[in-house]
């Protein structure tokens, strides 16, 4: 009997409570706890140390000897291990975004997400947020180690706008993460295949390796889609003696664009994401795909 | 009355995409069901596999819409006031893998604590609580991946309990647990249902004695439609003017057995085969059709090794409404959907 007491003044209580903090505080703490796993969980896993930072500073490393190797001006070293380091963003995105949806169907999290009373945009949010935080520490590693093993000189003109290039180009970048998981929450094995493909032509285009002025401008602009590319480009500019001779655009220009791109991906991850929750429910798509 | 749960003429028919070789098709999944779950009751879902259940739940906890009819839970009408509805329900499936393997059994519980907006100390508190009373106190900090399948399903199920829903929806909750722990199960659920009359549980089983001894009333669901709703004494009532029978007798082919049926007096004759015997479950208007029962298989030198009167079960029940046993139509399922 008062056992049953107190449960019932509880559950009067989290009633209470829920109503409450329904809007903006549900909403933050569902991005908090969304991001939770992402921020601790995933450096539990100790091999990430392997994957996430050896491995990417070997493939610097490789570019380093050969442009060593032709003797390209010093700057290019410094480019390669930035751009090692934000190599690490873009494959989080492809595979910690975009296809993520569709394992979070496949273990049934995306139902209980769904179910629940947030909303489905903090969940993205949360993930992506997570996704930025997990991935800053891997790039900062690659960045100072890379820096250290090769003895790059940085010619920092404005911290304040390197900072803001980076904070910018992450919202584009994540929120273009964002609108491909909606896509993606449709589709079941083709996502992974997707992903594949997808990988190392934008290495190739985003210019993680070397600058993109040496494209074609057309060539450049069209691969100024991917954030990244813009972002990589102001950030040199910004970081390094010759960068600003070797950058596409101006770096307020870069900045600009990164602004218009950032804006038109969250609109269109929104968008798509109701539309596509929708269609979800009414061809019963929200499961485990069914033999 | 208050009721939980209404349902009107509800039905879902999903559409299956054709492949290279298959034309499209659509499969009625649930039709025409009428259901009213009162407030405060433990409802059951009773059906074999391809029943409808799942989706029937999906339904309830807005995760699919029905292509007919409509539903309210909570009072809320699950496809246009969705946003009403969830705050006040949650749902757990039986041999889910939901949270991340890489957090603790607190960590998971508390993420899915936070989708409800539950305070943070409020959450741990209820966790410690919850884990206390399934006995997983001392698991509070290992990760979930290194949870064994008993203890990984107690862990969804307080996920379940620990946002304390209006409606809770339990989809085979002892799925594939041992004996123990499935004992465990169950008195939690009744004791959480009894603890508050506004509280309501609806589970889906294809366990008999699960549907029988836990839920207060019970719906025999088959191929998507409602073949009864009732208490389960009720339910077993239906039968009170049958005597039932249990025989095992020697080996026997199936169409054998079916000709016992046409025996007057006999109402359904089941077969299950064993090695080296067969067990039949006997359905009769009165007892003294036993007699032309034992004399054919006389005749036809059908040895009896074992007879036994015994008391309806919903497995009866079943039998009498659908015409054969869960089992035999599982099995004919599965035939179909390999063709
Ligand atoms: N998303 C889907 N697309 C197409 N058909 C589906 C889908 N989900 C379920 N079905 C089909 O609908 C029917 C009912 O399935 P449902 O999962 O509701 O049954 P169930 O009673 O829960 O069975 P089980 O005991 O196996 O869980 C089955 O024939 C199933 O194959
Ligand atoms: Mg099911």
């Amino acid at each position: 009997m008062n056992q049953s007491r107190t449960s019932t003044d509880l559950q009067t209580v989290l009633r209470q409570e829920v109503e409450k903090s329904a809007g903006w505080r549900l909403f933050i703490q569902t991005v908090i706890a969304r991001a939770y796993p992402r921020i601790i969980g995933q450096q539990r896993e100790k091999s990430w140390m392997f994957f996430d930072i050896f491995l990417p500073i070997m493939a610097v490393s490789a570019y380093v000897f050969v442009y060593r190797a032709i003797q390209a001006p010093e700057d290019y070293v410094g480019f390669v291990i930035m751009g090692g380091a934000m190599t690490a963003f873009w494959m989080n995105v492809l595979w910690s975004m975009s296809s993520q949806l569709y394992w979070e169907k496949e273990t049934g999290n995306l139902a209980l997400y769904i179910m629940a009373p947030n909303s489905m945009m903090a969940i993205l949010l949360g993930m992506a947020l997570g996704g930025i935080v997990a991935t800053t520490l891997r790039a900062g590693v690659i960045v100072v180690l890379g820096s250290l093993l090769f003895r790059v000189s940085y010619a920092v003109v404005s911290f304040p706008q390197l900072l803001a290039v980076f904070i910018l180009a992450m919202v584009a970048l994540y929120g273009m993460g964002m609108m491909f998981a909606s896509v993606y929450l449709l589709l079941s094995r083709e996502a992974w295949h997707i992903s594949n493909l997808a990988q190392e032509p934008v290495y190739l285009l985003s210019g993680f390796y070397f600058p993109i002025k040496n494209f074609n401008f057309w060539v450049a602009l069209g691969a100024s889609v991917i954030p990244l590319t813009l972002g990589l480009d102001a950030m040199r500019q910004l970081a390094f003696k010759t960068g600003a001779s070797l950058g596409f655009l101006s770096v307020n220009m870069e900045l600009g664009i990164l602004l218009g791109l950032s804006i038109l991906f969250l609109l269109a991850a929104r968008f798509l994401l109701r539309y596509m929750e929708k269609l979800a429910i009414r061809e019963g798509r929200l499961t485990e795909s069914r033999r | 009355m208050n009721f939980a749960i209404v349902t009107d003429n509800l039905g879902r028919v999903y559409k299956i995409r054709g492949g290279k070789k298959t034309e499209p098709r659509e499969l009625v999944a649930l039709q025409d069901v009428q259901l009213q779950v009162k407030q405060g009751e433990l409802f059951g879902l009773l059906g074999p596999n391809g029943a409808g259940k799942t989706t029937l739940i999906k339904i309830l906890t807005t995760l699919l819409a029905p292509t007919m009819g409509q539903a309210t839970v909570a009072g809320y009408d699950v496809v246009r006031q969705a946003e009403k509805v969830r705050p006040r329900i949650n749902m757990v499936s039986g041999g889910e893998s939901s949270g991340y393997g890489l957090l603790t059994v607190r960590e998971n519980l508390w993420m899915f604590a936070q989708f409800y907006g539950i305070p943070s100390a409020v959450a741990n508190w209820r966790i410690r609580e919850l884990l206390k009373i399934v006995g997983m106190s001392d698991r509070i900090n290992t990760k979930s991946s290194d949870l064994s399948t008993g203890l990984r399903q107690k862990m969804n199920i307080v996920r379940g309990f620990l946002t304390d829903p209006e409606v809770l929806f339990l989809d085979e909750p002892t799925l594939g647990l041992d004996v123990g722990a499935s004992r465990d199960v169950r008195l939690f659920i009744r004791e959480w249902v009894n603890q508050d009359p506004r509280r309501t549980l609806l589970l889906t089983t294809h366990y008999m004695v699960e549907a029988d001894e836990l839920c207060d009333r019970v719906a025999i669901i088959n191929q998507g439609r409602v073949l009864a709703c009732d208490t389960p004494e009720s339910l077993k009532n239906r039968l009170q003017k049958e005597v039932l029978f249990r025989m095992q007798v020697s080996p026997l082919d199936s169409t054998q057995a079916d000709t016992f049926e046409s025996l007057p007096g006999v109402r359904k004759v089941t077969h299950r085969a064993f090695d080296g015997y067969a067990v039949l479950e006997l359905i009769l208007e009165q007892d003294d059709a036993l007699g032309s029962v034992v004399n054919l298989m006389t005749t036809q030198n059908i040895h009896i090794l074992n007879l036994q009167k015994r008391e309806p079960t919903l497995e009866d029940v079943f039998v009498d409404l659908v015409g054969r046993s869960m089992e035999e139509v599982e099995k004919s399922g599965y035939s179909e959907g390999n063709q």
